[in-house]
């Protein structure tokens, strides 16, 4: 139909087609070369901020490597490969072995989803380290779980280790009110913040109680890179 | 030429004359108010002495300031003003910065009565929207309770109440908890005489909820408040929570509890019933008493937040204008489903 | 890009300064208010804010004058939006490159440059009625004009609601944060503020030029 005069009244096409498919064709092309330009900056920035998360929970690894869950059962080395969730992070020390596994977490917070990496450590079965990904909780008060010295030091050690028949946990993460802590797999609350400490301690016990266990019975899965 | 003798007065309507002006209703309210300030001073001493001084004066202030400005005449002697800096700053907990309750004050009168144009015109509650401001503003402050009749209540303050402007405040000594907040966080429920007597904390004015009662009871008797909006909203409140306290005494609060806890009697009697922010016509008030009545327990019992009785009276106030429209007297002639003539 | 047509009439300096002060987009326009409103939390968010419509609003401005003559009027908005946000995708990508920090704080509203109105309001009003060198001095001051407006709400935001400025501490320790400033509803109270500052001055300054006129809308 190109080219084909319309009727006097109707306006005309061509000019139409043109202006848009030329456009749309230099538009298309310009973001295809910006996109190809700036990709591996942003792949370099995003691994590196994951890498600095993962190596943040887990202070004694230095490098680390993702894994992600195969059928339900086995955990299979990503390298670079696209993955989707779940993920699992395995972090080596210098030596090449497996210190422990830095997994991500999320669940609801006071005001939107709350989402987290923390670190488990295999010597010491305990949550290691967290670190806040994405939150919004309130400024100045919900925003202390990211903040508060007092209630982070709850991560240094939070006992997550297993019963003896590796399925379960032997004593869940829960939250406890402020200075009420007496156990090692307590979490102790902010004050003033009480629904956002008490959504990490949620987070953590729910992850840790599906994960976990799964994470014992594959352990061999994630060695293959000693 | 000589003056007629007056046999025939005329004059145009109205011909029944009440009495009743805005400054006589407001002077009625301060009156209603005075057993309840009275009873904050006597339970926080100097701090709820100071609080609501501060309160009152940033409000008049505000008030000064703003007919200044827009060149009016000065509206202080119609009371109105007082009467939300002093029903303000019983919504305030004691011992909170002396600085912070200025700013609400301030904020609360400038924003949401002056710009709207004055006494009259006002959409929300001033007094309530001061609050809410400091509320989300300074969230920490505003939850810390100093404990009641403290044996040097009239001869010391809190240092927290005399902190510097712009700094934050530092509290000594123990701070307490509302009853609601021990209910929502530890499921300790108070004894429901010592929350109508007002033995327990909590802001400033709210806590004896049987002197309220006496004031909005007078309110009544003088006809200068419209008895339909707390009456609906104690109803829903009762009636809704004893429902939920028949489904599962483990987990809801009494009604008993309910009603005389966090700022609900105060709330109800003096704040829902602001004559420029409330419907106008009875059936109006009743929606209004019990919508405000639903949300309060929708707050307290599935919200984040220990109280929403603040909350819930705002979003009255946003509504009440859709009330009176959807609800109009029926004009005298006219038939209903026809346009009034 | 380039503008290939010769210039009709040269471009004068009140193409660039009007945006500036007497028609500024946010404080007289009233214009934008999504990004002005959510992303003036802090002022590091409200400059790249400013920013990144800074160059949007001057590419898709010279490009779209550049094309006027081309574009039949019927397909003039869809070409409009098209080259706008081809512009809003590079800065998008751009962005994460330099920063994916800053790119998480400005978050959807980079995408949502896209409809800011001022940005189509520009093309549709100046740019294709006037030569690419006019456009994009209209878009400078424009532009300029946005991020001065959206750093001053920015920067009244972050000092009462964190006690800083780009991050840097202002007080001491013992400064209360207002929380509410940092809140959504802390960009309305900023924004009023400086609307009230803004009409008063107005107001004054023709009250003064000529005493009888009427004070401005």
């Amino acid at each position: 139909m190109n080219g084909i005069p319309a009727p006097a009244p109707a306006p005309r096409v061509w000019p139409m087609y043109r202006s848009l498919v030329g456009v749309g064709l230099l538009c298309g092309l310009l973001i295809v070369s910006v996109f190809e330009l700036t990709r591996p900056v942003i792949q370099r920035n995003q691994a590196e901020a994951l890498e600095r998360a993962i190596l943040q929970v887990l202070p004694e690894a230095v490098s680390s490597r993702t894994f992600r869950l195969v059928d339900q059962a086995r955990f299979e080395a990503l390298d670079g490969k696209p993955g989707g969730a779940p993920l699992a992070h395995a972090g080596y020390d210098a030596d090449r072995r497996l210190v422990g596994l830095a997994l991500e977490a999320q669940g609801m917070g006071y005001q939107d989803v709350i989402r987290l990496i923390y670190g488990y450590s295999f010597s010491e079965q305990a949550v290691i380290g967290i670190r806040v990904l994405e939150s919004r909780e309130t400024p100045g008060l919900g925003d202390r779980i990211e903040t508060d010295p007092g209630f982070l030091e709850n991560f240094e050690r939070l006992d997550v280790s297993l019963a003896d028949d590796l399925t379960r946990i032997l004593h869940p993460v829960e939250a406890v009110k402020h200075g009420a802590k007496e156990h090692p797999w307590q979490v102790d609350g902010i004050t003033g913040a009480t629904i956002s400490s008490v959504a990490i301690a949620d987070i953590l016990r729910r992850s840790t109680e599906e994960w976990i266990p799964r994470i014992h019975r594959s352990l061999d899965d994630f060695r293959v890179a000693e | 030429m000589t003056t007629p003798a007056r046999t025939l007065e005329i004059r145009t309507s109205p011909h029944i004359v009440s009495g009743y002006s805005v400054d006589t209703i407001m002077f009625n309210v301060v009156l209603a108010l005075l057993p309840t300030t009275a009873f904050a001073i006597y339970a926080f001493g100097l701090a709820a002495l100071l609080t609501l001084t501060v309160a009152v004066g940033s409000c008049v202030l505000a008030e000064q300031l703003a007919c200044r400005l827009s060149d009016r005449a000065s509206t202080l002697g119609d009371w109105s003003v007082a009467i939300t800096g002093l029903l303000y700053g019983l919504t305030l907990p004691p011992g909170l910065p002396l600085w912070m309750v200025a700013v609400g004050g301030f904020f609360g009168v400038a924003l949401a009565k002056s710009l709207f144009g004055g006494l009259g015109l006002n959409a929300f509650n001033p007094a309530l929207v001061g609050r809410a401001f400091v509320q989300a503003a300074f969230p920490v402050a505003m939850t810390s309770w100093m404990p009641g009749f403290t044996a040097d209540r009239f001869v010391s303050v809190p240092g927290s109440t005399l902190t510097l402007p712009l700094t934050k405040p530092v509290y000594d000594g123990v701070t307490s908890a509302t009853p609601l907040s021990l209910w929502k966080f530890d499921g300790q429920l108070s004894e429901v005489g010592d929350l109508a007597l007002g033995f327990v904390g909590g802001s400033t004015g709210e806590t004896c909820g049987l002197l309220i009662l006496l004031g909005g009871a007078y309110l009544v008797a003088r006809n200068m408040m419209n008895w339909r909006i707390p009456v609906a909203i104690f109803t829903v409140v009762a009636t809704a929570s004893a429902s939920l306290y028949a489904l599962d005494a483990e987990r809801y609060a009494p009604p008993l509890f309910m009603l005389f806890s966090g700022g609900l009697m105060l709330g109800a009697v003096f704040m829902a019933t602001d004559m420029v922010a409330s419907p106008m016509t009875s059936l109006g008030c009743l929606l209004y008493g019990a919508l405000i009545g639903g949300l309060v327990v929708v707050i307290r019992v599935w919200g984040g937040m220990p109280e929403g009785v603040m909350y819930a009276i705002l979003i009255g106030n946003a509504v009440s204008p859709h009330i009176d429209r959807w609800i109009q007297p029926r004009v005298y002639g006219s038939r209903v489903g026809e346009p009034a003539p | 890009m380039v503008d290939s047509f010769p210039h009709e009439e040269t471009p004068s300096t009140d193409e660039f300064i009007k945006g500036l002060w007497r028609e500024n987009p946010v404080f007289v326009q009233v214009l934008g208010m999504c990004p002005a409103l959510a992303v003036s939390n802090t002022a590091r968010n409200a400059l790249a804010m400013g920013l990144a419509t800074l160059f949007v609003l001057l590419m898709s401005n010279v490009v779209i004058s550049s094309l006027r003559r081309f574009v039949p009027k019927e397909v003039r908005i869809a070409t409009y939006i098209l080259v706008i946000a081809t512009f809003v995708t590079i800065v998008d990508y751009v962005l994460q490159a330099i920063s994916l920090d800053l790119h998480k704080a400005l978050g959807a509203f980079i995408s949502l440059i896209v409809v800011n109105c001022l940005i189509l309001g520009r093309a549709e009003a100046f740019a294709s009625k006037n030569t690419a060198g006019k456009s994009a001095m209209d878009a400078l001051g424009m532009g300029l004009g946005f991020t001065a407006a959206l750093l001053s709400l920015g920067a009244v935001r972050e000092i009462l609601g964190s006690g800083a400025l780009f991050g840097l501490p202002l007080f001491h320790d013992g400064f209360q944060p207002w929380v509410v400033m940092i809140l959504p509803s802390g960009g309305f109270f900023a924004l009023a503020g400086w609307l009230l500052l803004f009409n008063a001055l107005q107001e004054r300054r023709a009250r003064l030029a000529s005493p009888a006129a009427e004070p401005m809308r």
